[in-house]
């Protein structure tokens, strides 16, 4: 019913299966939307935050979602700054995850302000002392670099292109796009450090505060390094998954190592540098506040369990798998290095918002647990529904994957040449 | 930083061998600033608003050594290294500030969205977020303060040491052709309540005020107490509160340092 509006040369499911698949998802996205008009409508009592909870689910899924679409920036710095060609063939699909986490974060900040109509003022009132400010014009602003970005490939629907206009608009954007490229290098190298900086900037919190330069604290850098380095992975991985989905291979093999060599490489020296950082905070800063390491990690939840699940587990493992060329070309061991680079960085992003939160300071304090109510996880959920939708719409009308019908065409017969009947039979050619 | 005449530095000193625990600062101080409550208080404390609130700390000891402490807690209205408070300088719309004029740490409802992030930035927990609208029982709203306006749901409130009444007080002396406040022309209400007396605010710029007598701030050492009684809240960290605590009790002293805390795990 809809193959007029498919890519040229690919294959999809019927269109009632297809409508089934965004039906059920679908179910979901409601039931997110439910909750999120709860939070406007009735307020963020709706949520089981509280005054030593200001930061909760949210704010991790914020800082998670932001750290994963940064295969979008990479990617494209790669792509288009470095000149890796080969990236080509995996870019459209880095920056549609790219917008996906973006545009999630901007919805998720949305419901997570006590006065949503009142966001404006972040611009309008802006404090240039708040990393937060930071955030926010760097965001919006990235986000629009990304808009830009995926609408090329919006312009390449099939029936969309037939348009001339469309047609040369999308050409003419194709060839600028080192431009935005590298203004939303720029623009991440902000953002994602700012997002370091909102918990290292806390001189109250000795769990978060980190030293640094001038007016950067270390969890700066080591926010965008570590967005560089496991958005890629996820990028993979959610590839990977699509592929399992579609039953189609859509990116090569050659451009899926190359990416995971280079993630491997990043894990690594960030990883390095993050070690170095725990160990430094852990036996100078902290204890200079009069914390001890131990003090941080003495709850039966937030104990040592984690700092050792985000360094060695979702950071050294897939950084040594990726790095070796048998354990990235390996599809089992690629896919979970990718997966535990994806739950190392998210591990990171938890305990920089919520173990911060977590921690008693005032000597007389205990610590704070918390645990979301259902309209914060069904919230959480949302973005990851509008995810799936957007992913599957793209798929199935955009080109997303320049190689695809490549990757799966049937193989062609081979040419069998006749045979001479005056020929001896042992010099005919044997059949394939 | 020199001390500057002309600048002032309100702060409070809070002699915890005093404290009785008895909460009239915590009542008096929601009554002279429209602090909502909810209907039922007994359930989960962390999102009720208490600009003042009074904790107790125990020495965990079996009688006849056994002993308490209450230590109220107000907002600390830290001045950080010049004015860097902790919250001050995290809020990304400017809805709070901290006054050279005054050393008072201001919150603007109106300009607040609600972020919390001033929240996660203050280590006193001194920072409310209204979870929802306030809900006065019946006729009571005709017993809110004039003076200070009714915080909506989604923004965050604080202790503003009183600061209606220094701009009542300001006011008056301009009238009166004054440019200076006298000492008692300006105290907050928790100080006026407390039955005990253990609650001393003034101007620490200001070597005439009780509260600088008492302390003697140290302006070459970020203020510190002169005193040997007293002692600041985590002091170590770099907020520089201006609200001081005394004590002669040894295991308070202990009790409130935070490298004694800090390192308990390291000492199980």
């Amino acid at each position: 019913m809809d193959s007029a509006l498919f890519p040229k040369g690919v294959k999809r499911c019927p269109t009632w299966k297809f409508a089934l698949w965004i039906g059920a998802v679908g179910i979901v996205l409601l039931w997110g939307v439910y909750a999120m008009l709860l939070c406007w409508l009735k307020g963020l009592n709706q949520t089981n935050m509280n005054d030593y909870y200001g930061f909760a689910l949210w704010i991790w899924a914020d800082l998670a979602v932001i750290a994963l679409g940064g295969g979008a920036f990479f990617t494209g710095f790669l792509r288009y700054l470095v000149g890796k060609e080969e990236l080509k063939n995996i870019i459209n699909f880095a920056v549609l995850i790219g917008f996906i986490c973006y545009s999630s974060a901007l919805l998720i900040l949305a419901i997570d302000v006590g006065q949503p109509l009142r966001s404006w003022f972040i611009f309008w009132h802006a404090n240039v002392h708040s990393m937060l400010t930071e955030v926010a014009f760097c965001l919006t602003c990235y986000f629009g670099v990304l808009t830009i970005e995926y609408l090329p490939l919006i312009l390449e629907n099939r029936q969309i292109d037939k348009v001339p206009f469309f047609h040369n608009l999308g050409h003419n954007m194709h060839e600028i796009m080192a431009v935005f490229a590298a203004t939303g290098a720029f623009l991440s190298f902000f953002h994602q450090g700012s997002l370091g900086g909102v918990a290292g900037v806390l001189f109250g919190r000795p769990f978060a505060f980190r030293e640094g330069i001038l007016i950067w604290p270390w969890t700066f850098f080591l926010f965008t390094w570590s967005a560089a380095a496991f958005g890629p992975c996820f990028t993979i991985f959610l590839l990977k998954i699509t592929e399992k989905i579609t039953a189609k291979k859509l990116v090569k093999d050659s451009t899926v190592w190359l990416l995971a060599k280079i993630s491997g490489w990043m894990i690594l020296t960030y990883i390095v540098a993050k070690t170095i950082d725990t160990i430094y905070w852990l036996t100078v800063t902290a204890p200079g506040a009069g914390y001890s390491a131990g003090f941080f990690y003495d709850n039966w939840f937030y104990n040592i369990g984690w700092l050792i699940a985000e360094i060695v587990v979702g950071g050294f493992i897939p950084a040594l798998i990726l790095i070796t060329e048998k354990g990235r070309k390996n599809p089992t061991s690629l896919f979970v290095a990718v997966l535990l680079g994806v739950i190392g960085v998210s591990i990171n992003r938890w305990v920089m918002v919520l173990q911060v939160m977590a921690v008693p300071v005032m000597p007389f304090d205990t610590w704070a647990l918390y645990y979301p109510s259902w309209q914060e996880v069904a919230t959480t959920i949302l973005p990851v529904a509008y995810g799936i939708i957007l992913v599957s719409l793209s798929y199935r009308y955009l080109p997303v994957f320049p190689n695809e019908v490549e990757l799966n065409a049937a193989p062609e017969p081979v040419a069998v040449p006749e045979t001479d009947p005056d020929m001896p039979a042992e010099a005919a050619p044997a059949r394939a | 930083m020199e001390m500057n005449a002309k600048q002032h530095k309100y702060g409070m000193v809070i002699d915890l061998d005093k404290c009785t625990g008895c909460g009239a600062c915590m009542v008096a101080c929601m009554a002279e600033n429209n602090v909502p409550f909810k209907k039922d208080e007994s359930d989960n404390k962390r999102d009720s608003i208490t600009w003042m609130r009074v904790f107790k700390v125990s020495n965990d000891k079996p009688y006849p050594e056994a002993d308490i402490c209450y230590l109220p807690r107000p907002c600390m209205h830290c001045e950080g290294h010049d004015g860097h408070s902790p919250c001050v300088s995290v809020c990304p719309a400017t809805a709070t500030d901290y006054s050279q004029e005054t050393g008072v740490v201001s919150q603007i409802y109106t300009r607040c969205f609600g972020c919390r992030y001033c929240m996660a930035a203050c280590p006193y927990h001194a920072r409310y977020f209204n979870w929802w609208d306030p809900v006065w029982p019946e006729g009571m709203e005709k017993y809110l303060s004039p003076n200070v306006s009714p915080r909506m749901r989604g923004v965050v409130e604080k202790c503003s040491f009183c600061f209606h009444r220094y701009q009542l007080a300001m006011e008056k002396a301009h009238y009166e052709g004054r440019a200076e406040l006298e000492e008692q022309e300006y105290q907050p209400a928790c100080v006026q309540a407390c039955p005990a007396g253990a609650i001393v605010f003034g101007d620490l710029n200001n070597p005439e005020h009780r509260v600088t007598r008492i302390v003697e701030p140290d302006p070459h050492h970020h203020f510190t107490g002169h005193s040997k009684k007293a002692l600041r809240l985590l002091e170590q960290l770099g907020t520089n509160p201006k609200v001081y605590y005394l004590t002669e009790r040894q295991w308070v002293r202990k009790a409130l340092d935070q490298y004694n805390f800090g390192s308990q795990a390291a000492a199980h």
